[in-house]
């Protein structure tokens, strides 16, 4: 054996001698730093880069990189009651087989013929999310929910023009750290909520609203768990006002509960991480947004739009419209930037919602809701552990108080953690108001045994 | 192909199911998947669902989804999926500005692990420790091979990253009382359009740089003449979409720097740099890849991806929260950080597609890198010599003398004026041969009847041979039967579909329902 021999790279064919030479000939060259030595000098990279040695074969490559993920332990092996913007719901089997098809997972950019089935996927998506909150008009999938929040909220500014946001108290802190980033120039007030109930504040709302807000912005359920049932009442106040109502809508509750076009949303928004993906720490979340069938909103999306054409023949082809809108258009004439973000998850999601159908979404909801309400009712009886806006519905999520307890939610997680159990988000930073307090989730996934184990252990750590 | 020795072109014929759309296939009552019933004791003790549900909120009537079984799901999605040319199955060195490698499938099985998937982003550090190992390391190996002092992931795409560093860039002017003043960033027309996008996205005005006729990217008087102490930043690529590393970049570099700018490196087309040029020597104080471009996640039709964000010392506080941080013993994030400039995304990003990045790193090193960027380059200057000798009606603009990096813009202009079949007839006739359509070009077209294919370093020599043959025969068929290639694809899912442009908003049909109502379909 040649010590010598250089390495054959398995991803690079043209790295054997032999083939490297007859290209290099072809060109006329003796070595590869003819083709970049015009580059100057003081450009280019001195000696070799410093990387740790490589891991060649793909036996190597496995061990190495199952031995780092196996010091992760998964929501598979211990029980986990977090959510909060990621969820824990079941992925049917026939959505990873479709999403690890080589054909739409190393797909990228092809149009109407290339890609046909891609864009007919995109266009069954769209079409799918539409049914689901009750709207003519839905883009392609965007980053996650928040950016559709954030990209939600500035296009009410462009529609009427003004630019004041009225956004409830309760709202997820990650969704409005990034909406205060993205929409910078916009001001934004938060609204207060009912003590008791979580519900926002009429009161608080009409002393805050005037009329040069752009919108008011909800979540139904509410990042803190309730359902706001007073959505219509909202959007009245807002539409009273000349303000856009914008609700960010959990789909895995769309089956139960109404769809907000229906209470009065302009646009409805959210994250559709529930309709298929898997949580891969946080991968798989993408957003969705989906407004009225009216120029002024459809004009002011900057994502593309798979618009279905047809032919004499009755052959249906789709291809990305309204182009100017986008950045890929007009670059910065365009509403807002745009870039590749998760085509991958809007043709899960389709699949997810034609094997669910309106049934399997109207079951998906009735066993997390009942579970949610299981769940408070056995965890609210344990001694010092009190539920909050108790006189609300809880959708999958609910925060637990151990104010009456002597131990932190940090230490009370310590020690489910330490039981085998993922305890609720820690509150007490970003809800300082709220007390000792984690917000809990359920969904179908968790069973009624997770539950009343759960409720042991907490009983046992806080005996 | 190749046959016995010959490149023989394809009798190619895509798969044309004719498939329905999803809700004309509906049955009802069928069920695509069953959802436990609520347990009997659950009912016992809370009641029934349907009287949990708050009566002014609940749904009036189902959502009108298709009703199917799962078998005749899977099968709609996976004619959909046939009818779609993903990089796995076909020569995909026509989507240039994309980086269209191969995609490890021993990834795949990373991130289809448990041990990653069903990881909640909220759980205690000590169950993450693996994960945030790979995202540590993945900073500290794009950190070598870039030159910059920290990276994060949180962005979901490169356009995510623009924007993140042009927040970056408006924190870092506001904190030095210059944000009321430096108000204008500069990019080019052949840097990617997000360049400009992004960055007026978040309240700057935008200078764009037209490219010297000769050499295709601007002269260092063009830049001189609009920097001034408006300028925030210079918001660049290069190589930019032609494949042509601007040798002035350094100096155009320190031209902002010396007008108190910043300057923003787009090196998503990373592809043909690794080992050969680095950020920290162009002098970019911030710059992000595409971790599914040259770092080998696949694209995912359209996603998703991540754009990681590397910037300098300096600018480190701004970054979004969280960063991943090493104690000496154990990782964890780090959110303790008042100079951030918040969130770009929720949580830390696309982490699957950081895996696979590290995964593809550590496979390659430092040796393999460069072979990378070698092999690209030699395939691109190979193709491009091919193309320019060997197909009529075809040039490439611009610095003639030169080899290219990584791609090249060409024109099809001449072979549009002799035969009147311009690029995009050329682009659906190449379907017919089994190939993937190619990208065009980012606006503005300053390229006419542009085409810009990128033979990166997975396709072998073969293959990028049985491309230029596919691109001679279309041209030689432009100049016999310019009708063919027009009318073309006829060997794809569908056939020609006019595609008017749509001038009135409302004639857009994004679902199924409008189309119906446009119909009159009940």
């Amino acid at each position: 054996m040649d010590e010598n021999k250089k390495i054959v790279y398995p991803y690079m064919p043209n790295s054997v001698e032999s083939i490297k030479k007859e290209m290099m000939d072809a060109l006329g060259i003796k070595n590869m730093e003819e083709l970049y030595s015009y580059i100057p000098e003081e450009l280019r990279m001195k000696g070799k880069l410093n990387l740790p040695k490589p891991l060649l074969s793909e036996i190597e490559l496995k061990e190495h990189v199952e031995g780092i993920l196996s010091k992760n332990i998964s929501c598979n092996e211990y029980l986990s009651f977090l959510g909060a913007g990621c969820y824990r719901h079941y992925v049917p089997a026939v959505c990873d087989e479709i999403n690890s098809r080589s054909e739409f997972l190393t797909a990228y950019c092809g149009g109407t013929y290339t890609d046909h089935g891609k864009c007919q996927a995109i266009f069954e998506f769209t079409s799918l999310m539409g049914e689901l909150v009750d709207m003519d008009v839905v883009a392609l999938a965007t980053y996650d929910g928040s950016q559709a929040a954030s990209t939600s909220l500035r296009m009410t500014n462009r529609i009427t023009n003004r630019n004041k946001l009225l956004v409830p108290k309760t709202m997820n802190p990650e969704i409005l750290a990034h909406i205060r980033n993205y929409c910078d120039f916009m001001t934004i007030t938060q609204v207060d909520y009912d003590p008791k109930t979580g519900q926002m504040d009429l009161e608080d709302l009409r002393r805050k609203i005037s009329d040069d807000v752009a919108a008011v912005f909800i979540e139904n359920p509410s990042y803190l768990g309730f359902i706001e049932e007073n959505g219509r009442e909202i959007g009245e106040i807002a539409h009273e006002h000349g303000a856009l109502f914008v609700v960010y809508a959990d789909p895995s509750s769309l089956g139960i509960l109404e769809a907000p076009a229906n209470y009065g949303a302009d646009i409805t928004c959210g994250d559709i991480q529930c309709l298929g993906m898997h949580m891969g720490y946080g991968s798989g979340l993408s957003g969705y947004i989906a407004s009225k069938n009216e120029p002024q909103f459809i004009m002011n999306f900057p994502n593309h739009f798979y618009s279905l054409y047809e032919n004499e023949k009755g052959e249906f082809g789709f291809s990305r419209s309204l182009n100017q809108r986008t950045s890929y258009g007009s670059r910065e004439k365009a509403v807002e930037y745009l870039g590749t973000n998760t085509g991958l998850w809007a043709i899960t999601a389709a699949v997810y919602l034609s094997l669910m159908g309106p049934q399997g979404m109207y079951d998906l909801g009735k066993n997390i809701i009942s579970k949610a309400k299981y769940a408070v009712e056995v965890l609210s009886s344990i001694k010092g552990v009190k539920v909050l806006f108790e006189d609300s519905t809880n959708f999958k999520e609910f925060i637990l108080i151990f104010d009456k307890t002597n131990k932190s939610v940090k230490e009370i997680n310590k020690e489910l953690l330490n039981r085998g159990i993922f305890g609720g988000k820690d509150l007490t930073k970003e809800f300082k108001e709220l007390g000792n307090s984690a917000l809990y989730c359920v969904t179908e996934l968790t069973k009624k045994e997770d539950i009343d184990r759960l409720a042991r252990e907490l009983s046992s750590i806080l005996s | 192909m190749v046959k016995m020795g010959k490149i023989k072109l394809r009798n190619f014929h895509q798969a044309r199911w004719d498939e329905p759309i999803i809700f004309e296939l509906s049955t009802p009552g069928q069920r695509g998947i069953l959802i436990p019933e609520v347990d009997d004791e659950i009912v016992n003790k809370v009641g029934k669902a349907e009287e949990i549900i708050p009566e002014n909120i609940k749904r009036k009537e189902l959502p009108k989804l298709p009703e199917l079984s799962q078998p005749q799901v899977l099968r709609h999605f996976l004619r959909l999926s046939q009818e779609t040319l993903g990089q796995d199955i076909n020569i995909d060195i026509g989507l240039g500005t994309c980086t269209m490698k191969y995609s490890p499938k021993i990834h795949e099985q990373f991130v289809r692990n448990p041990k990653f998937s069903e990881l909640h982003p909220l759980q205690d550090e000590e169950t993450t420790q693996g994960i945030l190992e790979i995202m540590y390391k993945t900073a500290e190996l794009l950190k070598e091979i870039s030159g910059m002092d920290a990276f994060v992931f949180q962005a979901g795409g490169g356009a995510q990253a623009v924007f993140s560093n042009a927040s970056i860039l408006k924190a870092y002017h506001t904190d030095r009382g210059e944000g009321d003043k430096r108000t204008e960033i500069i990019t080019t027309a052949f840097s990617h359009p997000v360049n400009a996008a992004a960055p007026h996205t978040k309240g700057f005005k935008v200078i764009t740089l037209m490219p010297d006729e000769e050499t295709g990217y601007p002269s260092i008087e063009a830049l001189k003449s609009v920097v001034s102490d408006r300028t925030a930043g210079l918001f660049i690529t290069n190589p930019e979409d032609t494949g042509i590393f601007n040798v002035h970049i350094k100096e155009m570099v320190d031209i902002v720097h010396e007008a108190g700018g910043l300057c923003i490196g787009d090196i998503a087309d990373a592809n043909g740099l690794f080992g050969i040029v680095r950020a920290k020597e162009m002098g970019y104080d911030m710059c992000h890849y595409n971790l599914h471009k040259a770092f080998s996640s696949p694209h995912g039709s359209m996603g998703p991806c991540c754009g990681a964000q590397g910037v300098k010392k300096f600018l480190e506080k701004y970054l979004p929260v969280p960063v991943v941080a090493f104690d000496g013993e154990k990782y964890y994030l780090d959110y303790d950080r008042p100079h951030s400039i918040g969130k770009v995304r929720m949580f830390y990003g696309v982490v699957a597609a950081v895996l696979r990045a590290y995964s593809w790193i550590v496979s390659l090193g430092a040796d393999g890198l460069k072979e990378v960027s070698e092999l690209s380059i030699l395939n691109n200057n190979y193709l491009m010599k091919r193309l320019l000798t060997e197909v009529r009606g075809i040039s490439a603009p611009y610095s003639k003398e030169r080899f290219r990096m990584e791609q090249v813009r060409y024109s099809w202009e001449k072979l549009k004026e002799e035969t009147g079949v311009g690029t995009e007839d050329v682009e659906r006739r190449c379907m017919d041969y089994g190939l993937q359509e190619f990208y065009q070009s980012h606006p503005p077209y300053l390229v006419p009847e542009p085409f810009t294919p990128e033979p990166n370093e997975t396709f072998s020599k073969d293959e990028i041979d049985e491309y230029a043959e596919i691109m001679k025969k279309v041209s030689q068929e432009a100049y016999e039967n310019p009708e063919l290639v027009e009318t073309a694809p006829h060997n794809g899912p569908i056939s020609l579909i006019p595609q008017p442009p749509i001038t009135d908003p409302e004639d857009l049909i994004v679902t199924w329902r409008v189309y119906k109502k446009k119909k009159g379909i009940d």
